[in-house]
């Protein structure tokens, strides 16, 4: 007798599931996770949108007039009478603009290497849940050690070998690409966690047996159960790692490791403004890391909130 | 009877939750005499454990208490700020527990739990305490008490766990114990010990039993009296051999019926069609209607009280005047 | 219970060997070991016999034995970058960073288990309720920010704390220790402050969550129906019962603070392993790498191998036979 598989559902159907979901619900009722999503969503456009809503373009260096190098937030410029909205830094950065190319460039280190982890942490778990056996306890315990060693130290190693394998002169242009397999390579761990224990509980279930006997392919198979079952989790695992991708970013590049100086992220911009905050011009540092805190923070409370609305005990 | 020792009268229990408020037990009256076992019987979701936490002052907010009397030798308890409620648990009401394995503290041995409270409900000293806590355990039978008692909890087996959990329960000497299916999680072979060993004990220490449990050859063996619940109300009440040999209520015959019998009558097993309605959709009148094989005018409008009939109370419109023109419920 | 020892023991060297193996590996296929140790000028000849002083031409499992061995020696080879016997720039290193690192984690256990009991108790306190929304900010906060606002705040506004540096340090044999001076002491505060701070909030809702999971467990629910007052309940059922996943993670994450110093030491100049590590990243200085990998494997295990001997004591169902009677 076939076993009988799960229902598939429309589109439409599963829209207006997802709206009536108890998920969507406790988004509504929850000030906290609208008002994180507003910011974060605000954040993430003025990012996407700098090269049409910045004032200047803070990586062309030609576009700098240093005369207008440290001018204080909305006072006119000594000697060109521009104002700028937060300032500028002693290079004659807009600081306004500097901190909507900033957070593009974290934005995308953070984005990519998020998606990086997951391609790694769901495919080995999926391979160690599925093949079981030794392939199991070997992918689990890199698995164990990836997430006792500090994301730090994994991102710094990773890059200090990369840098010692490619040749000096394209240093620069691999940088946010290492940079973005560093950070990736320092958090899958949880999503092969996951992942894995799903595929241990679909695989032993009937219709996956059934459907290995009539002969479907195995990645067919974990697609179509496996897949939908943990995207909830990965989901919030994401959210929470997005934060401190972003965060790993930034402190890569504020100690000197993370993306090259023409394309300052948010952390190289704290970098340069730690020197000048000492001697006064505190807007060069602050607004940086008021962007860079906000960003986090939102990213961070979306991904509590989400993690307590995916959660089936607190209902 | 005389005076009893609980009176639990029009107690209803409500949760609020995001989708409206559910109410779990919807106005149920009972009363346990001094040294009586009262069991309370009926399918999950019933609400018979629901009625024993309420008893004892446990229901876990948002739940509350939200109608009715719950009281102790004439005087109400439902009411009573939490510290004076706090000393009558354990002193005068004891509960025991389904499951023995996680009802003790895994890192505490017997003797601390013991030792913790005789102490809470009493002014005796380190030594004395323990005294006692070794006499409680030989009382219910744990061998080699003065070794046992250094025990933790893991060293012991399922049926021996329960035992303890018994004499943690007796430890205070209180008049009511509420016992939430204490042999649910048992070895079917150490059934019969608990429960015995519990009848023994509550009847030599003077309290009265409410046992709770879906388990009606328990109730068969130890009960004076039983109680059958259906979706938050009483069917049925009235004393053991009565319910079970001639049941009044269609659902209590539902059940009756559906127990195999040794005793050579094999008739096939009646089934109550359909399955007791959640708590978000209980039907109006009397709740047991849509699966009633005697259902007829007045159930599904008017929702019936317990009435005496013979030995018994039932709740049903088969044994009395049914209503014209009282409100629908 | 042997047999537990012997396996964690056993368990502990492998996990040195694996880290031993990626070290050997950075060193024989990053960059060159003869081009970083002698200048552009010598001849392919003298090339050609250093590598052959080096082992570079033995097979792979012996230049990886040797390696072992040297490093079970404490030899790690010259820096490249500074020219010293990397051994020797370890030590001096060493003692600065075991210090901070310390410190951070007890200030981080001592405050993380009050707080998180605090919140867990008083669960809808305004109170409670601020210090988890400030955990929370806290998470979201780059320990190098913490940092720089530290300094802000302290060092260049109110002039009370040093910006950088250990301030006066007392050698006691290779060891240097900050905290038997007032300036030392003084320059200790803020970088403990800064590198505990994550900790502390990772402590506090470790042992908030782990509370609150207990008061929800059946013996916790035995024990009101006995009467135990709520106060013994939360101190001595739920905080025991809390104690032992928090001990293991508080300890592990003990083993990885010396390599979060990495940052913190970083913002506060502080001349510890963490800096070290920085600049032989960004000049591929392998031997220093490699050494502080080794380094931090080590703290690690050895600190693992503490903390499972900690839970075998801590957790009575670990230890011995369990004896069913019936």
């Amino acid at each position: 007798m076939r076993a009988p598989s799960p229902p598939r559902l429309t589109f439409r159907t599963r829209l207006w599931r997802a709206w009536d979901s108890d998920v969507a619900w406790s988004f509504r009722h929850s000030p906290v996770a609208i008002l994180a999503a507003a910011m974060a969503l605000t954040l993430l456009l003025s990012a996407v949108l700098a090269p049409l809503i910045a004032p200047q373009n803070a990586f062309d260096a030609a576009s700098l007039n240093l005369m207008e190098g440290f001018t204080r937030p909305g006072e006119p410029s000594a000697v060109t009478g521009r104002v700028f909205v937060l300032g500028t830094d002693d290079q004659g950065r807009d600081m306004l603009s500097a901190i909507l190319y900033g957070s593009r460039v974290s934005l995308l280190v953070g984005f990519a290497s998020v998606v990086f982890s997951i391609a790694i942490g769901v495919s080995l778990g999926l391979m160690a849940g599925y093949l079981g056996g030794r392939t199991d306890a070997f992918i689990m315990r890199i698995a164990d050690i990836q997430l006792s060693f500090p994301a730090i130290l994994i991102a710094l190693l990773v890059f200090g070998i990369a840098r010692g394998l490619i040749a000096p002169q394209y240093h620069e242009q691999a940088a946010v690409v290492v940079l973005i397999i560093a950070i990736g390579l320092s958090n899958w761990a949880s999503y092969a966690r996951t992942v894995r224990g799903s595929t241990l509980v679909e695989k032993n279930k009937d219709y996956v047996m059934s459907a290995r006997v009539m002969g479907r392919s195995p990645f067919a198979i974990m697609g179509q159960h496996v897949l939908p079952n943990v995207t909830g989790p990965v989901l919030v695992i994401a959210t929470i790692n997005l934060a401190l991708a972003i965060i790993a970013e930034s402190t890569l590049s504020f100690l000197g490791v993370g993306v090259p100086p023409t394309q300052p992220s948010l952390g190289t911009l704290i970098r340069v403004g730690q020197q000048f905050l000492f001697s006064g011009e505190w807007w060069i540092l602050l607004y940086p890391a008021l962007d860079l805190v906000l960003l986090a923070l939102s990213i961070n409370l979306l991904g509590d909130w989400l993690r307590d609305a995916l959660n089936p005990k607190l209902r | 009877m005389t005076a009893p020792v609980l009176s639990v009268r029009n107690l209803k229990v409500e949760f609020p939750t995001r989708r409206g408020i559910l109410t779990a037990i919807d106005d149920i009256s009972f009363d346990i005499g001094p040294g009586e076992v009262l069991g309370v019987v009926g399918e999950s979701g019933a609400g018979k454990s629901i009625t024993g936490t309420a008893v004892i002052g446990l229901i876990e907010p948002p739940g509350r208490i939200a109608g009715g009397e719950v009281l102790l030798r004439g005087s109400r308890i439902d009411n009573l700020p939490q510290e004076q409620m706090r000393k009558i648990r354990g002193k005068r009401i004891g509960m025991v527990f389904q499951d023995p394995l996680t009802s003790l503290n895994p890192l505490y041995r017997i003797g601390e739990h013991l030792i913790e409270t005789i102490r809470t409900h009493s002014t005796l000293s380190e030594s004395a305490a323990r005294k006692k806590a070794l006499s409680l355990l030989e009382e219910v039978g744990i061998p080699a008490p003065d070794t046992r008692i250094d025990n933790y909890p893991h060293q012991f087996s399922g049926g021996m766990r329960q035992r303890v959990v018994l004499a943690l329960a007796l430890a205070a000497e209180p008049e009511l114990v509420i016992a939430d299916e204490p042999t649910t999680a048992l070895d079917v072979s150490v059934q019969a010990q608990i429960i015995a060993l519990l009848k023994r004990l509550c009847a030599q220490h003077g309290a009265a039993v409410m046992l709770i449990t879906h388990d009606m050859g328990v109730i068969a063996e130890t009960a004076d009296r039983v109680a059958v619940m259906y979706a938050g109300r009483i069917a049925e009440i009235g004393p053991v051999r009565d319910v079970i040999k001639s049941p009044l209520h269609p659902y209590t015959k539902g059940l009756m019926g559906s127990i195999p019998s040794l005793t050579g009558e094999s008739d096939r097993l009646v089934q109550i069609p359909g399955s007791m309605p959640r708590l978000t959709a209980i039907p109006s009148g009397c709740r047991f209607h849509p699966r009633c094989p005697r259902a007829f005018v007045p159930c599904p409008t008017f929702r019936p009280e317990l009435q005496p009939e013979a030995k018994s109370e039932v709740a049903c419109w088969l044994y009395h005047p049914f209503p014209v023109q009282a409100e629908a419920v | 219970m042997i047999a537990y020892i012997l396996r964690s023991l056993a368990q502990a060297v492998m996990v040195m060997l694996a880290v031993a193996l990626l070290a050997f590996s950075m060193f024989r296929f990053v960059g060159d070991p003869v081009a970083n140790m002698v200048g552009q000028e010598a001849s392919l000849k003298e090339r050609a016999e250093l590598a052959e002083r080096l082992g570079l031409n033995d097979p792979f499992p012996i230049q990886f034995a040797n390696f072992v061995r040297d490093m079970t020696r404490g030899e790690f080879g010259m820096s490249y970058r500074q020219g010293r016997p990397v051994r020797d720039l370890l030590m001096e290193r060493v003692p600065a960073t075991v210090e901070l690192a310390f410190l951070s984690s007890l200030f981080a256990l001592v405050f993380g288990i009050a707080l998180g009991v605090y919140t867990a108790i008083n669960r809808r306190g305004i109170l409670a309720n601020a210090v988890m929304s400030l955990s929370l900010v806290g998470v979201s906060l780059p320990t190098f920010l913490i940092g720089i606002g530290l300094i802000y705040l302290f060092a260049v506004e109110l002039r009370w704390l040093p910006s950088f540096g250990r301030g006066d340090v007392l050698k006691l044999g290779w060891w240097s220790t900050g905290l038997l001076t007032e300036t030392g002491r003084k320059s200790l505060i803020m970088p403990v402050l800064t590198l505990g701070f994550f900790q502390l909030t990772l402590i506090m809702r470790l042992v908030r969550a782990e509370m609150l999971e207990a008061m929800r467990t059946d013996y916790v629910k035995f024990a009101r129906a006995r009467g135990i007052p709520e106060r013994s309940i939360s101190f001595r059922h739920a905080l025991r019962n809390t104690m032992i996943p928090v001990i293991t993670i508080a300890g592990l994450q003990f083993g990885s603070v010396i390599a979060f110093a990495i940052v913190t030491e970083t913002v506060f100049q502080w001349p510890g392993l963490g800096a070290l590590f920085v600049q032989a990243v960004q000049f591929v200085d392998i031997p220093v790498m490699a050494a502080y990998l080794m380094f931090v494997a080590l703290v690690f295990v050895v600190v693992n191998l503490a903390v499972d001997l900690l839970y075998f004591a801590v957790d009575p169902r670990l230890r011995g036979t369990t004896a069913a009677a019936k």
